[in-house]
C-alpha cells in the first residue's frame, strides 16, 4: 500500500508569498487574542481553589451556587465538569480564609445542603507560587528555545537554527492565540504541552532538513528552490504516516483521558497540524530568506575527498 | 551486511528479559496491608514484635495472607479490605501506644520478584489520591521572634553591667538600642559584640542622639533558616506518624519550603490540623514529697498533676510553670565528661537567668520537661539537679543510651514548630478520581497502541509488524525503567507514556520509508534495508535531541504533574531510539539478513512512477552501495559482493540488476568516499549513469 505518489516534485516554494501572507494573519490574529482576550489562566497560575465535586444524582448547580452565596462567596465559578454529576468550583483567593480553612468550609457547607457529595479534587495554589510557575513556564520556553538554536546550528548551520525556532515559535503562539480566542483553560499541564510541541515539532523542521543537507550534497546543479521542494515531497510520506499515527494517539486522549488530558491533547492537535504547516511552509522560506546557500553545509566535507579523487 | 554479531542479539535478549522481568509486578496489583512500625527510635521492629502481632492476629481469629519483616516494620498482608481494616483497630487499640499502625498497599507479586527488586511503578498521587501540601515558613515570623528575645537580652545585659541607655527598639529587621552620650555607647557595644556573636552593630547618630542598629548577621540569617526549615521538618514528620500513613513523603522544596505528600490520606481537614497544630515545651519541679501511689489509686494531692515519663514510670509533676520552651535555642546530643550520652540545652538570656535561680534554689530534687500537644502532657525527661547552673548552658545525662538523647534532643527542639508556616499549596485527590485516572490513562495508552499497531502494520506489512514489535518492546522496556527507577508516574505521565506510542513510531517510519525510497530507486533488498536503517538513523538522533531538549527543560524548570511528564517523556525518547534502531534492526536482521535470496522486501507494494521523466526524480537517491556500509565496520566491507551477485541471478526489475551491476563496474565507488560530491570526474556521474541505465535497459529488452 502505497498513498503518497509524486510523479514531480511538489513546488512547495513557490507558494511561499501565500504561505507568508497566512502565517502573518494568523500570526497577528493570535497575537490580538492573546493581548485582548488574554489567556484563561488556570489556578495553577492565578492562585486560588478549585474544588471538583461528584454528586450521586445530577448535580444542582444552582443550588450549590446558592450555598457558596450564603458563605458570602460570591466571586465564583460553578460548573459541570465532564459529567452532569461532576461538579468544578473555583475560587479566587480570599484573604479571610486561610488556605486550609477554605475548602473545608466549602465542603462542609455543601455537606449540609446535600450528603451525598463526595470530594473528588481540592487544589489550592497561592498567589505566590502561582507566579512562580508562570516564571518557570516562560523559563522553559526560553531555554528549550535557545537549545533547540544551539543543537540545530551546531549540527547544520546558525541559519537552520533560526528558521526552525522561528517556525516552531509561530506554532506555540497560535496554540496560545486558540487559547485565547476560545478562552479554554490554560493549565500546567497544557503548558506541558506547548513545551512538548516545542520538541516535537522541531522533529518536522529537523527531517527536512536533513533531507535538504543531504540533497545539496547530491543535486549540485540544482537551484536551491528546487533542492527545498525535493526534500519536502521525498519526505511527505513520512510526515503524514508520523503525524497521522501520533494524531491517532491524541485522539485515543481526546476520548478516553478525561477533563485533565482533554486541553492537553487539544494542544497537542493543533500543534501538530501547524507544525507540519510551519515546517513546510515557514521554516523553508525562511531558509530561503536567509540565503541559504550550498557552501553552507558541504563546504566543510568537500575538502577531504579531494585526496580521494585523485586517487579515482 | 545486514547481519549482527551475536553479542549484539545478546544484548537485545538480555534487555528483553529485563525489560519483562521489571515490568511484571505491575501486573500481579496489590493487596490491602496493614503496616507497623515503633513510634520511637529505641525500639525496634524484631521478631518479637512479628510473634506478638501474630498472636494478637490469632486471638482475634483475624487470617493474614502472610507477615514480613523489612525495613524496620512489620507489614501484614490481608484479603480482602475488610479484615485490613478490622485488623488495623485491633492492633491500633493493642499496639498503638508505641506504634504506628498504618493501612497500606503491598504489591502481589512473588517473594522472588520482590527479592530481584522488581517493585509495581510508584504511583503519583493524582492517580493513588491523597494529599499534597506545599509549605512555607514564615521567616519573618521566626526572624522577628529571634529579635524580640534579643531586645530582652540586650535589655538585661545593659541593665547587669550598668551601662545606662534610653530604651530599645525594634524596626523592621532591626533592633534600635538608644543611649544618651558616646561614652556608654561605646561601652556598650564592647560588651555587647563579645556576647552577641549572632548579631551585627551599627552606631548611627542624630539630632544628639546616639543609637547602636543592631541586625542578626547574613550568616547567621542563612544558618537560622536551614535550622529552622529542618527542625520544622522533623517536627512534621513527627506529627505525620501519628497520622497512620505508610509512606509519607516529607522534605525541603528551595530555602524555605517543605513539601508533605500523604498517599492515600483522605481525611484532608485532620492532616491540615495535625501539621498545623502547635506544641509548647514547659519545664516544672518534680515533687517527690508527696504520696505517689496514693496519686495512682486516684488521689492526686493539690497542686500536682500525675504524669508518665517516657520510658520511665509515672511521677507527680507540680502545676507551677517555671520556664517555657521558647527559652530553648538549641538542643544537641552529645557526651558529658564520663563519656556518657547527653543532651546540651542551650537558653537564651532570660531563660539562663531563670534557671539560674531554679537551679540555685533546687539542688538535688528533680525537674521534668514536659511536652503538651494537642491536651496531651507527656514528660520528655525527669533529671536531677545536681548543682547551680549559670550561663544558660545545660547538661542532661545519666540513665541514657545514646539513641535516647538523641530522641530527647530531637523532642526539646522539635516538638514545637521553629517558625509558624503556611500552607501555600494544596492538591488532594479523593480515592475515586485516582483510579478513574488510572483508567482513563491506561486507555488513552491502549486504544491509542492498537490503532497505531493496526495502520502500521497494514501499511508496511512485514516491516510493519516488525515496527509494531518494536514499538510494544518500547512500551515493556519504559514501563520496566519506570519500575526499576521508582519514578512517580502521574496522569501527565501516563499522557507521556501514550505520546510516547505516537512519537516513537516517527523512527520506524522513517526507516520504513527510507527504505521504500531505495527500493523505488532501484536497488536490491539486502542493500535497500542497509542503507534505509543507515540513513535513518542521523535523522532519527537529530529529532529525538530534540525533543530529548524540550524534555530537559521541562524537568528542570517544571513542578510537579510537569515533572512527571517530562521523566517519562524524556526516559521515552532514549528507550525509543534504542529500540527503533538497535532492535528493530536487529530483528530485521535476524529474519532477513541471512537470507541469500531476498526477492523482495516484505515492506508493502511500492509505487513506481509511470513516465521515465518522473522515474529520473528517484534517480537522484541512487547511492552507492560502498556509501551506504562505509559506516560499518570493515568485516561487512566485502559483503556487498555477495549481495550484488546474489541479486543478479533475482528476478527484481531489470533497473535494479543493471544498476548494481553498473555501479559495482564504476571504479569511482572508492570504498572511503563518504558521499558522492567527490572528485571532478564524478560532476557528470549523474547523467552518466542514467544513460548507461537505459542502454543496460535496452540490452535486457532485447
Amino acid at each position: 500500500m502505497e498513498f503518497f505518489r509524486f510523479s514531480r516534485d511538489i513546488s512547495f516554494m513557490s507558494w511561499k508569498r501565500t504561505a507568508a501572507v497566512i502565517s502573518l494573519v494568523t500570526f497577528i490574529l493570535s497575537v490580538f487574542f492573546i493581548a485582548t482576550r488574554g489567556l484563561n489562566l488556570g489556578v495553577d497560575f492565578t492562585g486560588g481553589t478549585v474544588l471538583e465535586i461528584s454528586y450521586e444524582q445530577t448535580a444542582d448547580l444552582n443550588k450549590i451556587r446558592d450555598v457558596l452565596a450564603g458563605l458570602n462567596m460570591t466571586d465564583v465559578t460553578v460548573q459541570n465538569f465532564g459529567t452532569s454529576r461532576d461538579v468544578m468550583i473555583r475560587l479566587p483567593v480570599m484573604p479571610e480564609y486561610s488556605s486550609a480553612q477554605l475548602s473545608e468550609t466549602v465542603l462542609e457547607a455543601l455537606r449540609q445542603a446535600d450528603d451525598t457529595v463526595e470530594m473528588r479534587r481540592v487544589e489550592f495554589v497561592g498567589p505566590q507560587v502561582g507566579k512562580e510557575l508562570l516564571e518557570n513556564g516562560a523559563l522553559a520556553l526560553l531555554f528549550v528555545s535557545l537549545g533547540i538554536v544551539a543543537y540545530l546550528a551546531v549540527r547544520f548551520e546558525w541559519k537552520f537554527g533560526i528558521a526552525g525556532i522561528i517556525a516552531n515559535l509561530h506554532d506555540v503562539i497560535i496554540i496560545l492565540g486558540f487559547f485565547a480566542f476560545f478562552q479554554w483553560e490554560f493549565s500546567l499541564t497544557v503548558l506541558a504541552a506547548v513545551l512538548a510541541i516545542l520538541g516535537y515539532s522541531v522533529n518536522e523542521s529537523v527531517v527536512i532538513f536533513d533531507r535538504i543537507r543531504e540533497n545539496f550534497r547530491k543535486l549540485r546543479k540544482v537551484s536551491v528552490e528546487k533542492v527545498i521542494n525535493n526534500a519536502i515531497t521525498r519526505t511527505m510520506a513520512r510526515t503524514i504516516m508520523t503525524h497521522g499515527s501520533t494524531q491517532m494517539v491524541v485522539i485515543s486522549m481526546l476520548l478516553f483521558g478525561g477533563e485533565v488530558l482533554f486541553y492537553f491533547a487539544l494542544a497537542l492537535t493543533i500543534g501538530i497540524w501547524f507544525g507540519i504547516y510551519s515546517s513546510i511552509m515557514v521554516a523553508s522560506p525562511i531558509l530561503i530568506l536567509l540565503g541559504v546557500k550550498r557552501e553552507d553545509l558541504v563546504k566543510l566535507e568537500e575538502k577531504k575527498p579531494e585526496n580521494d579523487g585523485a586517487v579515482v | 551486511m545486514n547481519r549482527y554479531a551475536l553479542w549484539k542479539y545478546l544484548i537485545i535478549a538480555v534487555s528483553l528479559l529485563l525489560g519483562l522481568l521489571y515490568t511484571l509486578p505491575n501486573f500481579f496489583g496489590e493487596s490491602p496491608a496493614v503496616q507497623i512500625s515503633p513510634l520511637r527510635m529505641t525500639t525496634q521492629a524484631d521478631t518479637s514484635l512479628l510473634q506478638r502481632v501474630e498472636d494478637i492476629l490469632e486471638k482475634a481469629k483475624i487470617t493474614s495472607d502472610g507477615l514480613i519483616l523489612e525495613e524496620g516494620s512489620i507489614k501484614v498482608r490481608f484479603e480482602d479490605t475488610d479484615t485490613q481494616i478490622k485488623a488495623k483497630d485491633l492492633l491500633q487499640s493493642t499496639l498503638g501506644d508505641e506504634h504506628m499502625v498504618a493501612l497500606n498497599l503491598l504489591p502481589n507479586s512473588p517473594q522472588w520478584l520482590t527479592d530481584l527488586g522488581a517493585l509495581p511503578m510508584y504511583l503519583g498521587l493524582d492517580l493513588r489520591g491523597g494529599v499534597h501540601f506545599m509549605l512555607e515558613v514564615d521567616m519573618e515570623g521566626a526572624v522577628s521572634k529571634s529579635l524580640d528575645r534579643h531586645s530582652s537580652d540586650i535589655r538585661s545585659t545593659l541593665r547587669e553591667k550598668r551601662i545606662p541607655y534610653a530604651g530599645v527598639e525594634k524596626l523592621g529587621e532591626t533592633l534600635t538600642i538608644k543611649f544618651r552620650d558616646a561614652e556608654s555607647r561605646t561601652q556598650a557595644l564592647s560588651e555587647l559584640r563579645t556576647d552577641y556573636e549572632d548579631l551585627q552593630f551599627k552606631e548611627e547618630q542624630s539630632n544628639n542622639r546616639f543609637h547602636l542598629i543592631a541586625s542578626i548577621k547574613p550568616d547567621t540569617l542563612i544558618q537560622m533558616q536551614d535550622s529552622t526549615v529542618q527542625q520544622n521538618i522533623t517536627t512534621l514528620r513527627n506529627r505525620v506518624n501519628e497520622l497512620g500513613v505508610a509512606e509519607p513523603i516529607i522534605q525541603k522544596a528551595g530555602a524555605d519550603r517543605v513539601i508533605v505528600q500523604l498517599p492515600g490520606v483522605q481525611d484532608t481537614a485532620k492532616a491540615k490540623e495535625i501539621l498545623g497544630r502547635t506544641a509548647t515545651l514547659e519545664i516544672r519541679m518534680v515533687d517527690d514529697e508527696r504520696d505517689l501511689d496514693a496519686a495512682l489509686q486516684g488521689q492526686i494531692p493539690f497542686g500536682t498533676e500525675l504524669y508518665e515519663e517516657r520510658g520511665g514510670g509515672p511521677l507527680l509533676v507540680k502545676k507551677q510553670v517555671l520556664l517555657t520552651g521558647e527559652r530553648i535555642t538549641d538542643a544537641q546530643p552529645g557526651f558529658n565528661e564520663d563519656n556518657q550520652a547527653a543532651v546540651h540545652i542551650r537558653l537564651d538570656n532570660s531563660g539562663s537567668q531563670i534557671f539560674k535561680k531554679l537551679t540555685r534554689e533546687n539542688v538535688g530534687r528533680r525537674m521534668a520537661i514536659l511536652l503538651i500537644e494537642r491536651n496531651q502532657t507527656e514528660v520528655v525527661t525527669a533529671p536531677v539537679i545536681r548543682e547551680e547552673i549559670g550561663g544558660g548552658r545545660v547538661q542532661i545525662s545519666g540513665r541514657m543510651s545514646t539513641i535516647e538523647a538523641r530522641d530527647v534532643a530531637l523532642l526539646l527542639r522539635a516538638g514545637a514548630l521553629a517558625a509558624p508556616m503556611d500552607i501555600i499549596e494544596e492538591r488532594t485527590v479523593g480515592p475515586s478520581l485516582g483510579a478513574d485516572n488510572i483508567a482513563r490513562g491506561f486507555n488513552s495508552t491502549l486504544y491509542g497502541f492498537l490503532a497505531v499497531s493496526i495502520f502500521i502494520a497494514i501499511y508496511y506489512m512485514s516491516f510493519g509488524v516488525i515496527s509494531v514489535l518494536t514499538l510494544s518492546l518500547n512500551l515493556l522496556l519504559l514501563v520496566g525503567l519506570l519500575s526499576i527507577l521508582q519514578a512517580t508516574l502521574t496522569l501527565p505521565g501516563m499522557a507521556a507514556l501514550a505520546l510516547t506510542v505516537g512519537m516513537a513510531i516517527d523512527a520506524n517510519v522513517l526507516i520504513n520509508e527510507r527504505i521504500r525510497d531505495e527500493l523505488r530507486a532501484g536497488i536490491s533488498p539486502q542493500l535497500a534495508i542497509n542503507a534505509g536503517y543507515e540513513r535513518a538513523t542521523g535523522t532519527i538522533l537529530d529529532s529525538n535531541i530534540t525533543t530529548l531538549i524540550a524534555g530537559i527543560a521541562l524537568f528542570a524548570f517544571g513542578s510537579g504533574p510537569v515533572k512527571g511528564f517530562a521523566v517519562v517523556l524524556c526516559l521515552g525518547i532514549l528507550t525509543s531510539v534504542f529500540t527503533a534502531i538497535f532492535v528493530s534492526r536487529g530483528m530485521v536482521n535476524f529474519m532477513y539478513g541471512s537470507r541469500r535470496r531476498l526477492d523482495v522486501v516484505p515492506i508493502g507494494k511500492i509505487w513506481i512512477p509511470e513516465n521515465e521523466s518522473a522515474r529520473k526524480q528517484f534517480r537522484y537517491e541512487i547511492t552507492n552501495p560502498s556509501d551506504a556500509s562505509s559506516e560499518n565496520n570493515a568485516s561487512d566491507a566485502n559483503e556487498p559482493e555477495i549481495e550484488e551477485k546474489t541479486g543478479k541471478r533475482t528476478t527484481q526489475p531489470v533497473v535494479t540488476e543493471a544498476e548494481a551491476f553498473q555501479e559495482k563496474s564504476q571504479p569511482a565507488a572508492g570504498e572511503n568516499t563518504q558521499s558522492e560530491s567527490t572528485a571532478p570526474p564524478k560532476k557528470t556521474s549523474v547523467s552518466a549513469r542514467n544513460k548507461r541505465k537505459t542502454a543496460a535497459r535496452k540490452l535486457k529488452k532485447k
